[in-house]
Protein backbone atom coordinates (compact mmCIF):
# COMPACT_ATOMS: atom_id res chain seq x y z
CA UNK A 1 0.00 0.00 0.00
CA UNK A 2 0.88 3.50 -0.68
CA UNK A 3 2.01 5.51 2.27
CA UNK A 4 -0.52 8.43 2.43
CA UNK A 5 1.43 11.09 2.21
CA UNK A 6 2.89 10.10 -1.43
CA UNK A 7 0.20 11.63 -3.33
CA UNK A 8 1.10 15.21 -1.47
CA UNK A 9 4.55 14.66 -2.48
CA UNK A 10 3.92 14.62 -5.51
CA UNK A 11 1.65 17.75 -5.80
CA UNK A 12 4.15 19.53 -4.10
CA UNK A 13 6.84 18.61 -6.40
CA UNK A 14 4.87 19.01 -9.60
CA UNK A 15 3.70 22.82 -8.02
CA UNK A 16 7.09 23.71 -6.92
CA UNK A 17 8.37 22.65 -10.61
CA UNK A 18 5.89 24.56 -11.82
CA UNK A 19 6.63 27.93 -10.24
CA UNK A 20 10.36 27.23 -10.76
CA UNK A 21 9.35 26.94 -14.51
CA UNK A 22 6.99 30.24 -14.40
CA UNK A 23 9.98 32.37 -13.21
CA UNK A 24 12.46 30.90 -16.44
CA UNK A 25 9.22 31.62 -18.72
CA UNK A 26 8.83 34.49 -17.44
CA UNK A 27 12.35 36.07 -18.58
CA UNK A 28 11.48 34.50 -21.56
CA UNK A 29 8.66 35.80 -22.25
CA UNK A 30 10.00 39.60 -21.70
CA UNK A 31 13.14 38.75 -23.60
CA UNK A 32 10.34 37.23 -26.61
CA UNK A 33 7.74 40.50 -26.44
CA UNK A 34 10.73 43.07 -26.39
CA UNK A 35 12.20 41.40 -29.33
CA UNK A 36 8.69 41.27 -30.93
CA UNK A 37 8.58 45.25 -30.00
CA UNK A 38 10.86 46.32 -32.22
CA UNK A 39 11.35 43.70 -35.07
CA UNK A 40 11.23 46.65 -37.23
CA UNK A 41 14.08 48.44 -35.79
CA UNK A 42 16.14 45.77 -35.56
CA UNK A 43 15.35 44.72 -39.79
CA UNK A 44 15.46 48.84 -40.74
CA UNK A 45 19.11 49.05 -38.73
CA UNK A 46 20.44 45.70 -38.32
CA UNK A 47 23.85 46.23 -36.65
CA UNK A 48 24.06 49.46 -36.51
CA UNK A 49 21.58 49.86 -34.29
CA UNK A 50 24.17 48.88 -31.68
CA UNK A 51 27.58 50.30 -33.44
CA UNK A 52 26.06 54.46 -34.70
CA UNK A 53 25.76 56.81 -32.55
CA UNK A 54 23.09 59.37 -34.21
CA UNK A 55 19.46 59.77 -32.08
CA UNK A 56 17.89 61.58 -34.32
CA UNK A 57 13.97 61.12 -33.77
CA UNK A 58 13.19 63.49 -36.48
CA UNK A 59 14.95 62.24 -39.31
CA UNK A 60 14.44 58.55 -38.14
CA UNK A 61 18.08 57.35 -37.47
CA UNK A 62 18.75 55.74 -34.65
CA UNK A 63 21.83 54.37 -33.17
CA UNK A 64 22.22 53.09 -29.55
CA UNK A 65 25.76 53.62 -28.83
CA UNK A 66 25.48 56.71 -26.58
CA UNK A 67 23.57 55.19 -24.53
CA UNK A 68 25.41 51.84 -24.15
CA UNK A 69 28.15 53.71 -23.38
CA UNK A 70 26.61 55.86 -20.81
CA UNK A 71 25.37 53.18 -19.41
CA UNK A 72 28.10 51.23 -19.10
CA UNK A 73 30.60 54.21 -17.51
CA UNK A 74 28.06 55.21 -15.15
CA UNK A 75 27.41 51.84 -13.81
CA UNK A 76 31.51 51.34 -13.42
CA UNK A 77 31.59 54.78 -11.89
CA UNK A 78 28.90 53.62 -9.37
CA UNK A 79 30.79 50.39 -8.72
CA UNK A 80 34.34 51.99 -7.96
CA UNK A 81 32.73 54.32 -4.98
CA UNK A 82 30.40 51.98 -3.66
CA UNK A 83 32.05 48.73 -3.99
CA UNK A 84 35.51 49.69 -1.79
CA UNK A 85 32.49 51.65 0.71
CA UNK A 86 29.90 49.24 1.02
CA UNK A 87 32.55 46.20 1.82
CA UNK A 88 34.54 48.42 4.21
CA UNK A 89 31.51 49.20 5.72
CA UNK A 90 30.36 45.68 6.04
CA UNK A 91 33.63 44.71 7.44
CA UNK A 92 33.18 47.66 10.03
CA UNK A 93 29.67 46.37 10.57
CA UNK A 94 30.54 42.39 11.40
CA UNK A 95 34.42 42.83 12.78
CA UNK A 96 35.09 45.78 14.41
CA UNK A 97 31.76 47.85 15.73
CA UNK A 98 30.77 47.59 18.88
CA UNK A 99 27.11 46.37 19.11
CA UNK A 100 25.84 50.07 20.62
CA UNK A 101 26.69 51.60 17.42
CA UNK A 102 25.72 48.80 15.31
CA UNK A 103 22.22 48.49 15.08
CA UNK A 104 21.85 52.03 14.11
CA UNK A 105 24.18 51.93 11.29
CA UNK A 106 22.38 49.03 9.52
CA UNK A 107 19.25 50.96 10.21
CA UNK A 108 20.21 54.07 8.61
CA UNK A 109 21.92 51.77 6.04
CA UNK A 110 17.94 50.09 5.25
CA UNK A 111 16.46 53.75 5.38
CA UNK A 112 18.57 54.88 2.46
CA UNK A 113 17.18 51.48 0.60
CA UNK A 114 14.28 52.91 1.44
CA UNK A 115 13.57 56.24 0.04
CA UNK A 116 12.29 56.57 -3.65
CA UNK A 117 14.69 56.90 -6.34
CA UNK A 118 13.07 60.45 -7.54
CA UNK A 119 13.50 61.93 -3.56
CA UNK A 120 17.24 60.95 -4.22
CA UNK A 121 17.22 62.46 -8.03
CA UNK A 122 15.63 65.77 -6.49
CA UNK A 123 18.16 65.54 -3.82
CA UNK A 124 20.88 65.05 -6.75
CA UNK A 125 19.53 67.90 -8.89
CA UNK A 126 19.19 70.37 -5.76
CA UNK A 127 21.67 69.64 -3.25
CA UNK A 128 24.32 67.09 -5.03
CA UNK A 129 24.91 68.26 -8.21
CA UNK A 130 25.54 72.54 -7.36
CA UNK A 131 28.24 71.22 -4.02
CA UNK A 132 29.85 68.85 -6.50
CA UNK A 133 30.22 71.78 -9.66
CA UNK A 134 31.29 74.08 -6.51
CA UNK A 135 33.80 72.01 -4.69
CA UNK A 136 35.33 68.33 -5.43
CA UNK A 137 34.52 68.48 -9.43
CA UNK A 138 36.93 71.72 -9.79
CA UNK A 139 39.30 70.46 -7.29
CA UNK A 140 39.44 66.82 -9.77
CA UNK A 141 40.07 69.20 -12.71
CA UNK A 142 42.67 70.72 -10.68
CA UNK A 143 44.64 67.54 -9.61
CA UNK A 144 43.62 65.16 -12.74
CA UNK A 145 42.99 67.97 -15.51
CA UNK A 146 45.80 66.80 -17.65
CA UNK A 147 43.75 63.50 -18.14
CA UNK A 148 41.09 63.20 -20.76
CA UNK A 149 38.59 62.40 -18.27
CA UNK A 150 38.29 65.28 -16.53
CA UNK A 151 39.07 67.99 -19.10
CA UNK A 152 36.02 69.80 -20.07
CA UNK A 153 34.01 72.31 -18.86
CA UNK A 154 31.78 71.84 -15.76
CA UNK A 155 28.11 72.12 -15.83
CA UNK A 156 27.16 69.85 -12.80
CA UNK A 157 24.86 67.48 -14.59
CA UNK A 158 27.07 65.05 -16.10
CA UNK A 159 28.29 61.03 -16.14
CA UNK A 160 29.99 61.71 -13.10
CA UNK A 161 27.16 62.67 -11.25
CA UNK A 162 24.86 59.90 -12.55
CA UNK A 163 27.49 57.21 -11.69
CA UNK A 164 27.58 58.78 -8.30
CA UNK A 165 23.44 59.17 -7.23
CA UNK A 166 23.76 55.48 -8.60
CA UNK A 167 26.79 54.44 -5.91
CA UNK A 168 24.24 56.20 -3.30
CA UNK A 169 21.63 53.73 -4.82
CA UNK A 170 23.44 50.24 -4.49
CA UNK A 171 25.31 51.22 -1.64
CA UNK A 172 22.44 49.68 0.65
CA UNK A 173 22.07 46.10 -1.52
CA UNK A 174 26.18 45.98 -1.69
CA UNK A 175 26.30 46.48 2.40
CA UNK A 176 23.88 44.60 3.47
CA UNK A 177 24.56 41.32 1.09
CA UNK A 178 28.21 41.88 2.24
CA UNK A 179 27.46 41.88 5.73
CA UNK A 180 25.25 38.62 5.05
CA UNK A 181 28.24 36.81 3.56
CA UNK A 182 30.71 38.16 6.11
CA UNK A 183 28.46 37.22 9.14
CA UNK A 184 28.25 33.65 7.79
CA UNK A 185 31.96 33.27 7.43
CA UNK A 186 32.05 30.47 11.13
CA UNK A 187 33.94 32.15 14.20
CA UNK A 188 36.44 29.29 14.25
CA UNK A 189 37.95 30.93 11.03
CA UNK A 190 38.72 34.06 12.42
CA UNK A 191 39.79 32.08 15.77
CA UNK A 192 42.76 30.16 13.51
CA UNK A 193 44.08 33.43 12.71
CA UNK A 194 43.73 35.00 16.31
CA UNK A 195 45.51 31.86 17.58
CA UNK A 196 48.06 32.44 15.52
CA UNK A 197 49.06 35.75 17.00
CA UNK A 198 47.16 37.86 14.11
CA UNK A 199 46.07 41.49 14.67
CA UNK A 200 42.48 41.92 13.69
CA UNK A 201 43.53 43.64 10.28
CA UNK A 202 45.11 40.43 9.71
CA UNK A 203 42.07 38.19 10.89
CA UNK A 204 39.86 40.04 8.56
CA UNK A 205 42.50 39.51 5.71
CA UNK A 206 43.66 36.04 6.23
CA UNK A 207 40.24 34.67 7.67
CA UNK A 208 37.45 36.37 6.72
CA UNK A 209 38.10 38.45 3.64
CA UNK A 210 39.63 35.70 1.52
CA UNK A 211 37.56 33.26 3.01
CA UNK A 212 34.47 34.89 1.56
CA UNK A 213 35.52 36.71 -1.62
CA UNK A 214 33.35 34.73 -4.14
CA UNK A 215 30.38 35.83 -1.61
CA UNK A 216 31.42 39.26 -1.55
CA UNK A 217 31.86 38.75 -5.28
CA UNK A 218 28.10 37.90 -5.90
CA UNK A 219 27.31 40.91 -3.71
CA UNK A 220 29.24 43.10 -6.12
CA UNK A 221 27.34 41.67 -9.54
CA UNK A 222 24.08 41.94 -7.21
CA UNK A 223 24.91 45.98 -7.07
CA UNK A 224 25.91 46.00 -10.40
CA UNK A 225 22.69 44.52 -11.80
CA UNK A 226 21.09 47.40 -9.57
CA UNK A 227 23.03 49.65 -11.08
CA UNK A 228 22.49 49.07 -15.07
CA UNK A 229 18.85 49.24 -14.50
CA UNK A 230 18.86 52.43 -12.16
CA UNK A 231 16.52 55.01 -14.10
CA UNK A 232 15.09 57.85 -12.27
CA UNK A 233 17.34 59.44 -10.37
CA UNK A 234 20.26 59.01 -13.41
CA UNK A 235 17.99 60.90 -15.69
CA UNK A 236 17.37 63.72 -13.27
CA UNK A 237 21.54 64.08 -13.16
CA UNK A 238 23.07 62.65 -15.93
CA UNK A 239 22.05 65.46 -18.18
CA UNK A 240 20.56 63.14 -21.32
CA UNK A 241 22.30 64.04 -24.08
CA UNK A 242 23.45 61.21 -26.69
CA UNK A 243 26.97 61.34 -27.22
CA UNK A 244 30.49 59.75 -26.36
CA UNK A 245 32.33 62.12 -24.36
CA UNK A 246 36.03 60.89 -22.67
CA UNK A 247 35.53 63.55 -20.29
CA UNK A 248 33.13 62.63 -17.31
CA UNK A 249 31.61 66.27 -16.43
CA UNK A 250 30.02 66.04 -20.09
CA UNK A 251 26.54 65.26 -19.81
CA UNK A 252 25.31 61.68 -20.65
CA UNK A 253 22.62 59.69 -20.89
CA UNK A 254 21.93 55.75 -20.32
CA UNK A 255 19.51 53.19 -21.78
CA UNK A 256 16.73 52.99 -18.81
CA UNK A 257 17.49 57.12 -19.24
CA UNK A 258 16.33 57.29 -23.00
CA UNK A 259 13.62 54.90 -22.50
CA UNK A 260 12.10 57.23 -19.62
CA UNK A 261 12.52 60.01 -21.43
CA UNK A 262 10.78 59.63 -24.44
CA UNK A 263 8.68 56.99 -24.63
CA UNK A 264 5.73 59.03 -24.20
CA UNK A 265 7.02 61.29 -27.42
CA UNK A 266 7.67 58.12 -29.69
CA UNK A 267 4.93 59.19 -32.23
CA UNK A 268 6.50 56.90 -34.72
CA UNK A 269 6.11 53.09 -35.45
CA UNK A 270 9.83 53.26 -36.08
CA UNK A 271 11.11 55.60 -32.73
CA UNK A 272 8.34 53.20 -30.79
CA UNK A 273 10.23 50.35 -31.89
CA UNK A 274 13.78 52.00 -31.61
CA UNK A 275 12.77 52.77 -27.97
CA UNK A 276 11.85 49.19 -27.41
CA UNK A 277 15.10 47.96 -29.04
CA UNK A 278 16.89 49.60 -26.24
CA UNK A 279 15.03 47.70 -23.85
CA UNK A 280 16.21 44.94 -25.71
CA UNK A 281 19.45 45.84 -25.53
CA UNK A 282 19.44 46.61 -22.03
CA UNK A 283 17.56 43.46 -20.91
CA UNK A 284 20.26 41.22 -23.33
CA UNK A 285 23.54 43.63 -21.23
CA UNK A 286 22.05 42.48 -17.49
CA UNK A 287 21.77 39.05 -18.47
CA UNK A 288 25.14 38.93 -20.39
CA UNK A 289 26.81 40.95 -16.82
CA UNK A 290 25.25 38.04 -15.10
CA UNK A 291 26.11 35.21 -16.86
CA UNK A 292 29.60 36.38 -16.85
CA UNK A 293 29.44 36.66 -13.54
CA UNK A 294 28.57 33.17 -12.72
CA UNK A 295 31.01 32.09 -14.90
CA UNK A 296 33.85 33.86 -13.78
CA UNK A 297 32.52 32.79 -9.91
CA UNK A 298 32.77 29.48 -11.56
CA UNK A 299 36.31 29.53 -12.07
CA UNK A 300 37.28 31.43 -9.67
CA UNK A 301 35.41 28.71 -7.52
CA UNK A 302 37.25 25.91 -8.86
CA UNK A 303 40.47 27.38 -8.07
CA UNK A 304 39.53 27.09 -4.54
CA UNK A 305 37.27 24.09 -4.66
CA UNK A 306 39.04 21.43 -6.35
CA UNK A 307 38.40 18.72 -3.85
CA UNK A 308 37.04 21.86 -1.09
CA UNK A 309 33.85 19.89 -0.47
CA UNK A 310 34.17 16.96 1.27
CA UNK B 1 66.63 21.65 32.29
CA UNK B 2 67.60 19.71 35.60
CA UNK B 3 68.95 23.53 37.28
CA UNK B 4 65.55 25.42 35.39
CA UNK B 5 63.73 23.07 37.78
CA UNK B 6 65.62 24.34 40.54
CA UNK B 7 65.37 27.97 40.10
CA UNK B 8 62.08 28.29 38.71
CA UNK B 9 59.47 27.48 40.81
CA UNK B 10 60.48 29.74 43.94
CA UNK B 11 60.05 32.92 41.92
CA UNK B 12 56.41 31.42 41.42
CA UNK B 13 55.55 30.22 44.30
CA UNK B 14 55.46 32.51 46.80
CA UNK B 15 52.65 34.52 45.51
CA UNK B 16 50.92 31.12 45.12
CA UNK B 17 51.36 29.60 47.68
CA UNK B 18 48.40 31.43 50.14
CA UNK B 19 46.35 30.08 46.98
CA UNK B 20 47.90 26.75 47.05
CA UNK B 21 46.90 26.59 51.15
CA UNK B 22 42.91 27.52 49.81
CA UNK B 23 43.20 24.23 46.98
CA UNK B 24 45.23 21.64 49.28
CA UNK B 25 42.18 21.16 51.35
CA UNK B 26 40.11 19.94 48.25
CA UNK B 27 43.16 17.55 47.49
CA UNK B 28 45.61 19.46 44.95
CA UNK B 29 48.77 19.32 47.59
CA UNK B 30 49.83 16.36 45.94
CA UNK B 31 50.75 19.11 42.47
CA UNK B 32 54.35 18.06 41.84
CA UNK B 33 56.19 21.18 42.82
CA UNK B 34 59.44 20.43 41.84
CA UNK B 35 58.61 21.26 38.34
CA UNK B 36 58.65 24.75 36.73
CA UNK B 37 55.53 26.01 36.10
CA UNK B 38 54.36 27.23 32.47
CA UNK B 39 51.03 28.93 33.90
CA UNK B 40 50.32 29.87 37.63
CA UNK B 41 47.03 30.37 37.84
CA UNK B 42 45.80 32.89 40.51
CA UNK B 43 42.17 32.83 42.09
CA UNK B 44 40.69 33.22 38.81
CA UNK B 45 37.40 34.28 37.89
CA UNK B 46 35.72 34.73 34.27
CA UNK B 47 32.15 35.92 33.93
CA UNK B 48 30.17 36.39 30.52
CA UNK B 49 28.43 39.54 31.53
CA UNK B 50 26.21 38.34 34.41
CA UNK B 51 27.35 34.54 33.52
CA UNK B 52 30.12 33.25 35.90
CA UNK B 53 31.84 30.81 33.64
CA UNK B 54 34.88 29.96 36.24
CA UNK B 55 34.32 30.45 39.84
CA UNK B 56 38.26 30.84 41.78
CA UNK B 57 40.33 28.23 39.79
CA UNK B 58 43.55 28.60 41.45
CA UNK B 59 46.18 25.67 39.68
CA UNK B 60 49.96 26.04 38.89
CA UNK B 61 50.41 23.85 35.21
CA UNK B 62 53.68 22.17 34.87
CA UNK B 63 56.10 23.48 32.22
CA UNK B 64 56.90 20.77 28.80
CA UNK B 65 53.85 18.26 30.31
CA UNK B 66 50.67 17.36 29.59
CA UNK B 67 47.74 18.63 31.67
CA UNK B 68 44.31 17.35 31.03
CA UNK B 69 41.44 19.58 31.59
CA UNK B 70 38.02 17.44 32.44
CA UNK B 71 34.67 17.95 33.34
CA UNK B 72 31.21 17.79 32.21
CA UNK B 73 29.72 19.79 29.33
CA UNK B 74 29.00 23.68 30.53
CA UNK B 75 31.73 23.26 33.14
CA UNK B 76 33.97 25.96 32.27
CA UNK B 77 36.88 23.88 30.96
CA UNK B 78 37.06 25.76 27.61
CA UNK B 79 36.99 28.68 29.39
CA UNK B 80 40.09 28.13 31.56
CA UNK B 81 41.90 26.95 28.42
CA UNK B 82 41.01 30.07 26.66
CA UNK B 83 41.57 32.53 29.34
CA UNK B 84 45.52 31.28 29.14
CA UNK B 85 45.94 32.66 25.79
CA UNK B 86 43.18 35.11 25.80
CA UNK B 87 41.15 33.86 23.34
CA UNK B 88 38.08 34.03 25.57
CA UNK B 89 38.06 37.85 25.12
CA UNK B 90 36.60 37.53 21.57
CA UNK B 91 33.32 36.95 23.31
CA UNK B 92 32.38 40.33 23.70
CA UNK B 93 31.18 41.41 27.53
CA UNK B 94 34.00 39.13 28.49
CA UNK B 95 35.38 40.27 32.25
CA UNK B 96 38.26 38.46 34.31
CA UNK B 97 39.33 38.88 38.49
CA UNK B 98 42.47 36.78 39.79
CA UNK B 99 45.34 36.35 37.41
CA UNK B 100 47.02 34.43 34.76
CA UNK B 101 50.84 34.25 34.78
CA UNK B 102 52.88 33.11 32.29
CA UNK B 103 56.65 32.61 32.47
CA UNK B 104 56.09 34.89 35.79
CA UNK B 105 53.86 37.57 33.62
CA UNK B 106 50.60 38.25 34.54
CA UNK B 107 48.84 38.58 30.68
CA UNK B 108 46.16 40.51 32.14
CA UNK B 109 48.15 43.05 32.72
CA UNK B 110 47.29 46.14 31.45
CA UNK B 111 50.86 46.33 28.99
CA UNK B 112 50.34 43.09 27.64
CA UNK B 113 49.25 43.06 23.83
CA UNK B 114 46.90 39.75 23.64
CA UNK B 115 48.59 39.01 19.96
CA UNK B 116 51.75 39.06 21.75
CA UNK B 117 50.80 36.52 24.22
CA UNK B 118 48.74 34.15 21.21
CA UNK B 119 51.84 34.25 18.98
CA UNK B 120 53.40 32.29 22.11
CA UNK B 121 50.42 30.40 23.49
CA UNK B 122 49.01 28.30 20.25
CA UNK B 123 45.92 26.67 19.91
CA UNK B 124 44.65 23.95 18.63
CA UNK B 125 40.70 23.55 18.24
CA UNK B 126 37.95 21.31 17.94
CA UNK B 127 37.15 21.12 14.91
CA UNK B 128 39.67 21.09 12.59
CA UNK B 129 39.91 25.06 10.45
CA UNK B 130 42.46 25.00 7.76
CA UNK B 131 42.27 28.19 6.24
CA UNK B 132 40.19 27.22 2.66
CA UNK B 133 41.43 29.63 0.31
CA UNK B 134 45.30 28.30 1.04
CA UNK B 135 46.95 25.46 0.43
CA UNK B 136 49.04 22.81 2.60
CA UNK B 137 52.06 24.86 2.56
CA UNK B 138 50.53 28.40 2.85
CA UNK B 139 48.74 27.03 5.71
CA UNK B 140 51.39 25.85 7.68
CA UNK B 141 53.76 28.41 6.77
CA UNK B 142 50.86 31.57 7.03
CA UNK B 143 51.59 32.17 10.92
CA UNK B 144 55.23 32.90 10.30
CA UNK B 145 54.12 35.20 6.96
CA UNK B 146 52.36 36.91 9.22
CA UNK B 147 55.21 37.64 11.33
CA UNK B 148 56.97 38.79 8.58
CA UNK B 149 59.09 36.06 7.56
CA UNK B 150 60.07 36.73 3.66
CA UNK B 151 63.47 33.88 3.59
CA UNK B 152 62.11 31.33 1.52
CA UNK B 153 64.95 28.58 2.44
CA UNK B 154 64.26 29.34 5.95
CA UNK B 155 59.81 28.95 5.02
CA UNK B 156 61.00 26.02 3.11
CA UNK B 157 62.99 24.15 5.89
CA UNK B 158 60.45 25.40 9.07
CA UNK B 159 57.49 23.91 6.84
CA UNK B 160 58.74 20.37 6.34
CA UNK B 161 59.71 20.66 9.87
CA UNK B 162 56.29 21.27 11.03
CA UNK B 163 54.25 19.07 8.93
CA UNK B 164 57.08 16.49 10.31
CA UNK B 165 56.30 17.00 13.94
CA UNK B 166 52.43 17.25 13.20
CA UNK B 167 53.09 13.52 11.19
CA UNK B 168 51.80 14.51 8.65
CA UNK B 169 55.00 14.91 6.48
CA UNK B 170 55.17 11.86 4.82
CA UNK B 171 51.30 11.92 3.52
CA UNK B 172 51.48 15.17 1.76
CA UNK B 173 54.82 16.00 1.18
CA UNK B 174 53.74 15.56 -2.71
CA UNK B 175 50.99 17.85 -2.42
CA UNK B 176 52.06 20.74 -0.51
CA UNK B 177 50.14 23.21 -3.20
CA UNK B 178 47.15 21.52 -3.12
CA UNK B 179 44.10 23.01 -0.64
CA UNK B 180 44.55 22.41 2.86
CA UNK B 181 40.35 21.44 2.82
CA UNK B 182 41.18 18.72 0.19
CA UNK B 183 42.86 16.65 3.08
CA UNK B 184 40.70 14.19 5.46
CA UNK B 185 39.32 15.37 9.00
CA UNK B 186 42.18 13.57 10.87
CA UNK B 187 44.81 15.04 8.31
CA UNK B 188 43.53 18.45 8.51
CA UNK B 189 43.51 18.45 12.09
CA UNK B 190 47.30 17.09 12.17
CA UNK B 191 47.71 20.33 9.63
CA UNK B 192 45.89 23.04 12.18
CA UNK B 193 48.18 21.15 14.17
CA UNK B 194 51.49 21.97 12.00
CA UNK B 195 50.01 25.38 11.90
CA UNK B 196 50.21 26.20 15.23
CA UNK B 197 53.57 24.55 15.91
CA UNK B 198 55.07 26.27 12.62
CA UNK B 199 55.34 29.64 14.81
CA UNK B 200 57.63 27.77 17.58
CA UNK B 201 54.82 28.55 20.51
CA UNK B 202 56.30 28.06 23.99
CA UNK B 203 52.70 26.21 24.57
CA UNK B 204 49.83 24.66 22.69
CA UNK B 205 46.02 24.73 23.65
CA UNK B 206 44.17 22.21 22.83
CA UNK B 207 40.41 22.30 22.69
CA UNK B 208 38.91 18.53 22.37
CA UNK B 209 41.26 18.04 19.09
CA UNK B 210 40.09 14.64 18.39
CA UNK B 211 36.37 15.05 19.71
CA UNK B 212 35.38 15.38 15.70
CA UNK B 213 37.81 12.23 14.64
CA UNK B 214 37.31 8.56 14.08
CA UNK B 215 39.51 6.37 16.56
CA UNK B 216 42.19 5.88 14.35
CA UNK B 217 42.83 9.45 13.49
CA UNK B 218 42.25 10.39 17.45
CA UNK B 219 44.84 7.81 18.54
CA UNK B 220 47.53 9.21 15.92
CA UNK B 221 46.23 12.96 17.40
CA UNK B 222 46.79 11.59 20.86
CA UNK B 223 50.06 10.43 19.63
CA UNK B 224 51.53 13.45 18.55
CA UNK B 225 50.25 14.93 21.64
CA UNK B 226 52.48 12.71 23.28
CA UNK B 227 55.85 13.36 21.45
CA UNK B 228 54.72 17.19 21.26
CA UNK B 229 55.16 17.01 25.05
CA UNK B 230 58.95 16.72 24.80
CA UNK B 231 59.04 20.27 23.21
CA UNK B 232 56.08 22.38 24.47
CA UNK B 233 53.39 22.20 27.37
CA UNK B 234 50.84 20.85 26.35
CA UNK B 235 46.87 21.58 27.88
CA UNK B 236 44.44 19.65 26.55
CA UNK B 237 40.48 20.20 27.23
CA UNK B 238 38.81 16.71 26.83
CA UNK B 239 35.54 15.45 27.63
CA UNK B 240 36.67 11.78 26.82
CA UNK B 241 38.09 10.65 30.78
CA UNK B 242 39.46 7.58 28.73
CA UNK B 243 41.67 10.20 26.53
CA UNK B 244 43.06 12.14 29.48
CA UNK B 245 43.53 9.10 31.41
CA UNK B 246 45.77 7.76 28.06
CA UNK B 247 47.70 10.50 27.12
CA UNK B 248 47.99 13.41 30.25
CA UNK B 249 50.69 13.86 33.06
CA UNK B 250 48.21 16.26 34.98
CA UNK B 251 44.26 16.05 35.09
CA UNK B 252 42.15 18.82 36.52
CA UNK B 253 38.95 18.34 37.40
CA UNK B 254 36.28 21.08 36.70
CA UNK B 255 32.67 21.19 37.42
CA UNK B 256 30.21 24.19 37.44
CA UNK B 257 33.06 26.34 37.12
CA UNK B 258 34.93 25.35 40.11
CA UNK B 259 38.38 23.44 39.93
CA UNK B 260 37.24 20.36 42.54
CA UNK B 261 40.85 18.34 41.95
CA UNK B 262 44.28 19.25 40.50
CA UNK B 263 46.46 16.19 40.82
CA UNK B 264 48.78 13.51 38.62
CA UNK B 265 46.82 11.70 36.51
CA UNK B 266 47.15 8.52 38.14
CA UNK B 267 45.90 10.09 41.14
CA UNK B 268 42.87 11.48 39.89
CA UNK B 269 42.13 7.86 38.05
CA UNK B 270 43.26 5.46 40.51
CA UNK B 271 42.81 7.57 44.05
CA UNK B 272 40.75 10.96 43.62
CA UNK B 273 40.66 12.77 46.98
CA UNK B 274 37.62 14.12 46.65
CA UNK B 275 33.61 12.38 46.46
CA UNK B 276 33.17 14.15 42.96
CA UNK B 277 36.17 13.17 40.50
CA UNK B 278 35.68 9.78 42.01
CA UNK B 279 31.20 10.07 40.92
CA UNK B 280 32.65 11.62 37.65
CA UNK B 281 35.29 9.55 36.84
CA UNK B 282 33.40 6.06 37.45
CA UNK B 283 30.51 7.36 35.42
CA UNK B 284 28.12 7.91 37.89
CA UNK B 285 27.35 11.95 36.71
CA UNK B 286 28.18 13.67 33.53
Amino acid sequence: MAPPSSFGDKVFKWLTLAMALAVVALVFLVGWQLARGSSLAIRRFGFHFLATSTWDPVAEQFGALPFIYGTAVSSLIALIIAVPLSIATAVYLTELAPPWIRQPIISLIEMLAAIPSVILGLWGIFVMIPWLRDHPFPFLKKIFGWTPFFREPIYGVSMLAGGIIIAVMILPIITSVSREILRSVPNLQREAAYALGATRWEVTRIAVLSYAKKGLFGAVILGLGRALGETMAVTMVIGNTPQIRASLFAPGYTLASVIANEFTEATTDLYLQALFEIGLVLFGITILANLLAQLLLKTLGSTIKSGAVQ
Amino acid sequence: MESAAIIDPPMITPVSLPQQQVTSDSGSADVAPERPHAFAVERLSIFYGEKKAIEDVTLTIPSKMITAIIGPSGCGKSTLLRSLNRMHELVPNTRIEGKVLFAGKDIYAPEVDPVVIRRRIGMVFQKSNPFPTMSIAENVLVGLKLNGVRDRAFLRERLEQSLRMAALWDEVKDDLHKPGISLSGGQQQRLCIARAVAVEPEVLLMDEPASALDPIATAKIEELIHELSSNYTVVIVTHNMQQAGRCSDYTAFLYLGRLIEFASTTKIFTNPSERQTEDYITGRFG
